[in-house]
């Protein structure tokens, strides 16, 4: 047995040993034991060291609310810093180590820090470190370099570089009522909830449900009180409507009764099970919510209050009757309240020895004497600690003479402790109820903040409503879980609770002022005297104290030290507490993992959408890139190809035979009903009402305020029936925009709009061979130019399959769009592939038809990037102006219309080099003195037909340019070079090979 | 002697720091002032501060609802940069740029301005070509920028994943090594000190509840505490925009309200040295000197004045940070806030003498504000003492969306949450 | 956040689009009242407290739908469907047809 582990008593199982290291030592501990526990039983009384002064800490608390004892978890490569020893759940393998120090634990050389003092007080980095005003290290090259030291100095624990191959889940739950916390007001509230018949969810942090019964060592209903929630969980457990998440932080109240919660599944586990996740990220949407989230305990602030061995005094009673550990075996109790007197007799009773309880106040309750007189223990009232010694444990503390007013008198005496248990009085857990909305409310009796009265549809019970003993806690509970579901009265019996009647109400609290640090916020080493300095530098709201001094915005995020800034900042002031300010609190109440919260798409961050021509693609050795969701063929490379050797084969292979590319991530909208026409009249620049059943037309669409929108053809397959296309990254958007006029701005036309994307898969087969192809494999019509005219559409059949043919032409080549069923996408094309293949049909990738649009001067998105307009593409001619349309309206502001706007043109390079995207177009100077900026170029390549480098470009002027000589100038690319601005239809300007 | 230095740090450390004087001094409202500025926030202590410092006015009182900073100059993601595309842009953020760089000197107050970077992630040829063109407008504009290669970008952020099976794999990025990220809170407390030591009176706790006229001039404003009279009287007030230009009968506005949420981290040792946004949707993220991971990505979407944002944009948030960094999954999310952002139409920012005679307005920052505190104070300063905007914010005139002189950095047009 | 589609019944804010104001008036498609459509386009009321807006139930029935919710609480007071929505938009129907 372990020198500090009592005989019996606890949770713990002493029949299993588990074994785990820390800081590469080995050590057992039992099931049930947490990290801190485990360690405390062997001995330990180092954990970590704090942030600024690298001061050595043992362990504050037992529970999520520790500052100190922060570890990292290995896991292999992979790291999990900053979690508090308290909250980790010991098993076999367990691998943690200590964070902050160098280069170890014992020896830490940022404890050098100490000696600064007064030096690096609050804020001290705002008045120093800015260097010199000239020279070599004016501006922030000095700070800079200070800051490489400061930031190795700062921070915690080490996050690694290698990926975490842990899974992440998310579950969205539904419940009528959400009972958050498993205490005896929880337990008895979800008990109460779920006799309603409705849906009820129970989620506590801890893995075992009965919060403070676990080591309250009070008797309820004649049993102990954990036997007693033991008996209520087990029972909720088997009730069909009540699921019950044990190890789940409920971390977020968002809008309308939406709660976060974290479940951390299989931390206490070395490997989760199959399929299981590490963590799960819950969504609960409760009709209404039970907050039992208890309250925190809080710490004194005197000089030495962080040596190891000092913890709070509810830690202290948890530690010994929950997990059979005595934190000291010779233990001082400092107190302002009666509940540590509940401790000093617990420590007691498990074996250790009390020395003495100093207690601040002159008098106490009977209860509570008789509560000393139990524990054996020298009961010095009106008295305080003023200091602790020892090294990295405690040995003495030093108490004096206290009264009323703060004033210490008399001499100093020394008494013997190895561990002090401290308890400045409860602060209920209200984090939750503020994030819901709404001020806590200070209470003075109490000298704690009590819940807002609830904005959101919440009910509190227990320690959390300022409840003052078990009994009362049960009894709101059981009130608040009827209510939660809608019931009106009780009709359960009381609950008889057997314990000692301490008074609830602390002292006020107070600060026990003696020179030397004493620290309110532990982890960020925020002291008594930091507060009082920002107090004289005018830092005077609750916001400006935590910002200045960075009190409470440690990973335990003030849990402990919020009400003692407040209540030292407020007797600076000569205010009260209230007046001083209120914290609201943020989510999350505690920190959650950065994987959990991604959830399912942790590894998966969006969805892949593929064509049905996808495989093949890949398999003919395409190489794919992203085109927003999609994946398209770039080019289809042979081997030992350039990316431009292949996109020219294949962009010539269309000029001069045939060749063919997937289209099938184009946006399809079928636009139908008696009002079709009308509708595209209104949303697209030109006419559609006036096109003939079987035919399809180019159209433009502008936004509200005239800017150039979307384009594509829109094909009318009947009276009432249109097919639109629109381009691949704008088909959601165009969707959206055309459901927004028919529900919200025409809602009298009668159309409906069917998002078809997914249904049409789509090949694009183009080249002055490409009817012989269609020739070869089509059934059931004709093709020939008469049948099939120049923007005609058929319906036919290859190989079995009907498709939809429309004769149309990106590429400027004599080109066909072939549709069919998504199923049979790859069927098609593979029959369109073999009927190609003796006219030597090649499959072309993005860039090939990029190549050809640009020597067609065909614009796609980065022209029309949201900022050009329809003349600025010199798409004039599809401005109807018979008829006003979407756009129409606001298109002709000055601004729109002004002679220094970015027109489209053509650019040729003259130096025989390629050309760059974005590169910026110059008139003249050099790459280092550049002349006037004139634009940009948009889209290049190199183009087979021209036989020369080639590129569109926005550029002031646009047409009125052309034949002048410009210089592309690309300065992050180190590129300079003389290019002619042309037209952009660089290739068959009159469009004869497409009506052919 | 500097009032702020080591040497200063020494003196006052020798006795017990009780010496030190309030950061700025808490003065009553005088009856009238030469300006009033409406807004305690990172701009109006700027413009309070450069009225004072380079105009020689310094009767100017700066009129904060609650507590100097408590809006967005202390609710952002620090980030410092001019990488912008459109010249309008980037001349007015790289003179902001320009200012930042001495700042911590201008002031005598360490604002922390770290020059580490910011690195866009480009994950297509296509987003290389736009991160091109950026950069050349910016290098042709004055400001800083560099294309890295993945190679370029791998080596300098380890940790990343640039492996070709990413979702949206990473082909390089664009680099703006000048920028970088500042302390938030004390840029506004430099800011009020250097103010308030030039004798402008800060007030703090005095709400502004309606504005004084004179026919249709604003002479003034009525406030929690009584009246104040002014000259002129400018609003800086970035998300209550609205709310405050309807006391004074302007109902509409081309702004809407919108919440922009931000994260910490919990604190680590140094993991990530330059500033990275990731390019398959809206992530940024940095380091803070403390050691917190500082984040955030798009506004949560829909007209608010509660500075509280929802889950949905929390979780694609978190998606994205794991999925550029797959070693930050089991590092934990200490902190989340609010703030209000005044969404323009365009995205670009207003800056300006009116709309009403005596009156000045300075909003729409959309996620822009932080980075351009020391500028809009600057020239919004410039515009309230001449009666006329500077070159730098000529073009931030609240009339371009009638006359259709917009300056669109994304190209979203009127659509505020696409900004 | 949880909005009531009037079709599908309480659903999460992420199944929803948010498309602004509803309480601005399209001009007649005809007008070329720059000031009207000035005013359409850009210009927000955008008030703390209650709040007429439209929001697309995109991630479900597709329906547009009229929400007064509250900007500073986020509570949402009245929902229906946008064509259903008397004050809106358009000043003057080209045609009376049969809602849908």
């Amino acid at each position: 047995m372990s020198p500090r582990r009592a005989a019996s008593g606890g949770r713990i199982d002493r029949a299993r040993t588990i074994r785990f290291t820390f800081d590469g030592q080995a050590y057992t501990g039992h099931a049930g034991d947490t990290l801190a526990s485990a360690l405390l039983a062997n001995g330990v009384t180092l954990f970590g060291r704090s942030f600024k002064y690298h001061r050595p800490r043992g362990v504050l608390t037992a529970g999520i609310d520790e500052p100190n004892a922060l570890v990292t978890i290995l896991a292999g490569d992979v790291r999990e810093p900053n979690i508090p020893a308290t909250m980790v759940e010991i098993y076999d393998g367990l691998s943690a180590v200590s964070q902050n120090r160098f280069p170890s634990l014992g020896f830490d050389i940022g404890a050098v820090n100490q000696l600064g003092g007064k030096l690096i007080s609050a804020g001290f980095y705002y008045k120093t470190f800015m260097g010199p005003v000239v020279g070599p290290l004016k501006g922030t090259r000095f700070w800079m370099f200070c800051e490489h030291f400061i930031r190795r100095a700062a921070g915690l624990g080490s996050a690694g570089h290698a990926a975490d191959n842990a899974r992440y889940g998310k579950m969205n739950a539904f419940c009528d009522v959400l009972v958050v916390g498993a205490g005896p007001a929880g337990l008895s509230a979800a008990k109460a909830a779920a006799a309603g018949g409705g849906r009820v969810v129970l989620a506590d942090l801890d893995a075992q449900m009965g919060g403070s019964t676990q080591w309250s060592g009070e008797t309820i209903d004649g049993k102990p009180a954990a036997e007693w929630a033991q008996a209520l969980a087990d029972e909720l457990a088997a009730t069909p409507n009540v699921r019950i998440l044990p190890r789940t932080t409920v971390w977020g109240y968002y809008d309308n009764n939406t709660l976060a919660a974290l479940e951390r599944v299989a931390d206490h586990k070395l490997t989760p099970a199959r399929g299981e996740p590490r963590h799960r990220h819950w969504i609960i949407r409760a009709g209404s919510v039970v907050l039992a989230t208890g309250a925190f305990e809080r710490p004194l602030v005197f000089r030495g209050n962080d040596r190891p061995g000092v913890m709070l005094a509810s830690a202290a009673e948890r530690y010994a009757n929950e997990f059979g550990v005595l934190p000291g075996e010779n233990i001082a109790v400092f107190t302002n309240n009666d509940s540590a007197y509940r401790a000093a007799a617990a420590l007691k009773q498990a074996g250790a020895s009390v020395a003495a309880i100093v207690d601040i106040r002159p008098d106490v309750s009977v209860a509570a004497r008789e509560l000393a007189a139990q524990a054996g223990a020298e009961l010095l009232l009106g008295y305080a600690v003023v200091g602790t010694e020892g090294g990295k444990g405690l040995s003495n503390i030093k108490v004096r003479r206290f009264d009323n007013a703060g004033t210490l008198s008399g001499e100093p005496r020394i008494i013997a402790a190895d561990c002090l248990a401290m308890s400045g009085g409860w602060s209920p857990v209200v984090h939750l109820a503020s994030q819901a909305g709404g001020k806590p409310v200070w209470d003075a009796e109490r000298q704690a903040f009590l819940p807002p009265s609830p904005t959101q549809n919440w009910i509190g019970a227990g320690a959390f409503a300022g409840a003052a003993d078990t009994e009362t806690a049960i009894a709101e509970g059981r009130k608040a879980g009827e209510k939660a579901a809608g019931e009106k009265a009780s009709r359960a019996k009381a609950v008889k609770v057997f314990a000692p009647a301490l008074d609830p109400n602390p002292a006020p609290y107070r600060e026990v002022r003696a020179d030397g640090k004493a620290f309110v916020d532990f982890q960020h080493d925020v002291t008594a005297e930091d507060v009082r300095l920002a107090r004289r530098e005018g830092f005077l709201s609750v916001e400006h104290l935590k910002r200045y001094t960075t009190l409470g915005m440690a990973t335990d995020q003030g849990k402990t030290s919020n009400v003692p800034g407040l209540a030292i900042m407020a007797e600076a002031r000569g205010l009260s507490i209230p007046e001083v300010g209120t914290t609201r609190f943020r989510p999350p109440f505690s920190a959650v993992s950065l994987g959990a919260l991604a959830g399912e798409r942790y590894g998966e961050l969006r969805p892949d959408r593929l064509t049905p021509m996808h495989d093949w693609h890949v398999e003919q050795g395409a190489r794919m890139y992203a085109a927003g969701l999609w994946f398209r063929p770039q080019i289809y490379g042979h081997p030992g190809e350039t990316v431009e050797q292949a996109y020219v084969r294949e962009a010539k292979a269309v000029r001069e035979g045939v060749g063919m590319v997937d289209v099938s991530t184009l946006g399809k909208i079928a636009v139908q009903g008696p009002d079709a026409a009308e509708f595209l009249d209104r949303v697209y620049t030109n006419m559609f009402s006036t096109l003939a059943v079987g035919k399809a037309r180019y159209g433009l669409m502008l936004r509200e305020d005239g800017i150039a929108y979307d384009d594509g053809t829109t094909w009318r397959l009947g009276e009432q029936e249109f097919l639109m296309t629109t381009t691949t990254a704008n088909a959601g958007k165009v969707m959206q925009q055309l459901e927004y006029y028919l529900d919200i701005v025409w809602p009298e036309l009668r159309v409906h709009l069917t998002s078809v994307t997914d249904q049409w898969a789509g090949a694009a087969i183009a080249g002055p061979k490409s009817r012989d192809v269609l020739a070869a494999c089509v059934t059931g019509t004709k093709v020939d130019n008469e049948a099939l005219p120049f923007m005609g559409i058929v319906h036919g059949e290859i190989d079995g399959v009907p498709v939809m043919i429309c004769r149309l032409s990106f590429s400027g080549e004599m080109a066909y769009e072939v549709y069919c069923g998504a199923g049979y996408g790859l069927h098609v094309w593979e029959a369109l592939m073999e009927a190609g293949e003796p006219f030597g049909i090649v499959p072309y990738g993005m860039e090939a038809l990029g190549t050809l649009r640009i020597e067609k001067g065909h614009v796609t998105g980065t022209e029309i990037d949201g900022r050009t307009t329809a003349r600025d593409l010199y798409l004039d001619w599809m401005l109807s102006k018979k008829k006003p349309f979407a756009g129409s309206a606001l298109m002709d502001r000055e601004g729109l219309l002004s002679p220094n706007r970015l027109k489209l043109a053509g650019v040729v390079s003259l130096d025989g080099r390629a050309l760059n995207g974005g590169a910026h177009v110059v008139t003249g100077g050099s790459l280092d003195e550049p002349g006037e900026d004139i634009g940009h170029i948009t889209a290049v390549c190199y183009s087979p037909a021209l036989g020369k480098y080639i590129g569109l470009a926005m550029v002031r002027g646009g047409k009125e340019r052309i034949g002048q000589r410009a210089y592309y100038c690309d300065p992050v690319r180190k590129r300079f070079g003389p290019v002619e601005i042309a037209s952009h239809h660089f290739y068959d300007p009159e469009g004869s090979r497409m009506h052919g | 002697m500097a009032e702020y230095s080591a040497l200063s740090l020494l003196r006052n450390a020798f006795s017990g720091n009780r010496d030190w004087k309030p950061a700025w001094r808490k003065p009553d409202p005088k009856p009238a002032y030469d300006v009033i500025i409406v807004g305690g926030g990172g701009h109006g202590l700027s413009t309070a501060y450069y009225l004072a410092a380079e105009h020689g006015i310094s009767n100017v009182a700066v009129i904060e609802r609650g507590w100097l900073g408590q809006g967005n100059i202390g609710r952002n993601t620090t980030i410092v940069r001019s990488n912008y595309l459109l010249p309008e842009s980037v001349r007015f953020y790289e003179h902001s740029m320009k200012l930042w760089e001495n700042l911590s000197h201008e002031l005598n107050y360490n604002v922390m301005f770290s020059q580490r970077g910011v690195l866009n992630l480009a994950h297509t040829p296509s987003q290389m070509d736009d991160y091109a063109r950026r950069g050349n407008a910016m290098r042709l504009n004055g400001a800083d920028a560099e294309l890295l290669s993945r190679e370029e970008v791998a080596r300098k952020v380890p940790g990343l994943d640039v492996s070709a099976s990413a979702r949206f794999p990473i082909v390089g990025g664009l680099l703006q090594p000048r920028a970088g990220t500042a302390r938030h809170d004390a840029v506004a407390w430099g800011f009020a000190r250097g103010a308030d030591r030039r004798g402008v009176d800060i007030i703090e706790n005095c709400e502004v509840t309606g504005f004084l006229r004179d026919g249709d001039r604003i002479t003034g404003v009525r406030t929690t505490r009584g009246e104040i009279r002014a000259r002129k009287t400018a609003v800086a007030v970035a998300g209550m925009t609205g709310h405050v230009m309807k006391l004074a009968g302007i109902d509409k506005l081309p702004i809407e309200s919108h919440v922009l949420q931000a994260f910490v981290s919990e604190s680590l040792k140094p993991f990530v040295d330059t500033v990275v946004t990731f390019g398959s949707g809206h992530l940024y993220m940095s380091q803070s000197d403390k050691g917190g991971l500082v984040f955030g990505g798009d506004i949560d979407g829909y007209n608010t004045y509660a500075q509280r944002g929802n889950l949905p944009i929390v979780e694609d948030v978190m998606s994205e940070m794991v999925a550029m960094f797959p070693g930050l999954a089991r590092v934990r999310l200490l902190r989340s806030w609010g703030g209000i952002m005044d969404m323009s139409m365009d995205g670009s920012p207003i800056i300006t003498t009116g709309p009403l005679p005596g009156m000045y307005l300075n909003c729409g920052w959309c996620y822009g504000g932080f980075k351009a505190t020391p500028a809009s104070g600057w020239a919004f300063a410039y515009t309230i003492a001449r009666d006329q905007p500077h070159a730098i914010n000529a073009a931030y005139t609240l009339d371009r969306f009638k006359r259709g002189i917009l300056i669109d950095e994304k190209g979203q047009g009127s659509t505020p949450r696409l900004h | 956040m949880l909005i009531t589609c009037p079709y599908c019944g309480p659903r999460d804010l992420a199944e929803f689009t948010y498309q602004g104001d509803a309480n601005r008036v399209r001009p007649d498609p005809a007008s070329t009242d720059h000031e009207a459509w000035y005013d359409y386009v850009y210009q927000r009321a955008n008030p703390v407290g209650d709040h007429k807006e439209y929001w697309q139930h995109s991630g479900g029935c597709r329906s547009h739908i009229v929400v007064v919710r509250n900007t500073m609480t986020h509570a949402v007071g009245s929902v229906g469907f946008a064509r259903e929505h008397e004050e809106r938009k358009s000043a003057a129907r080209h045609k009376s047809g049969e809602k849908a």
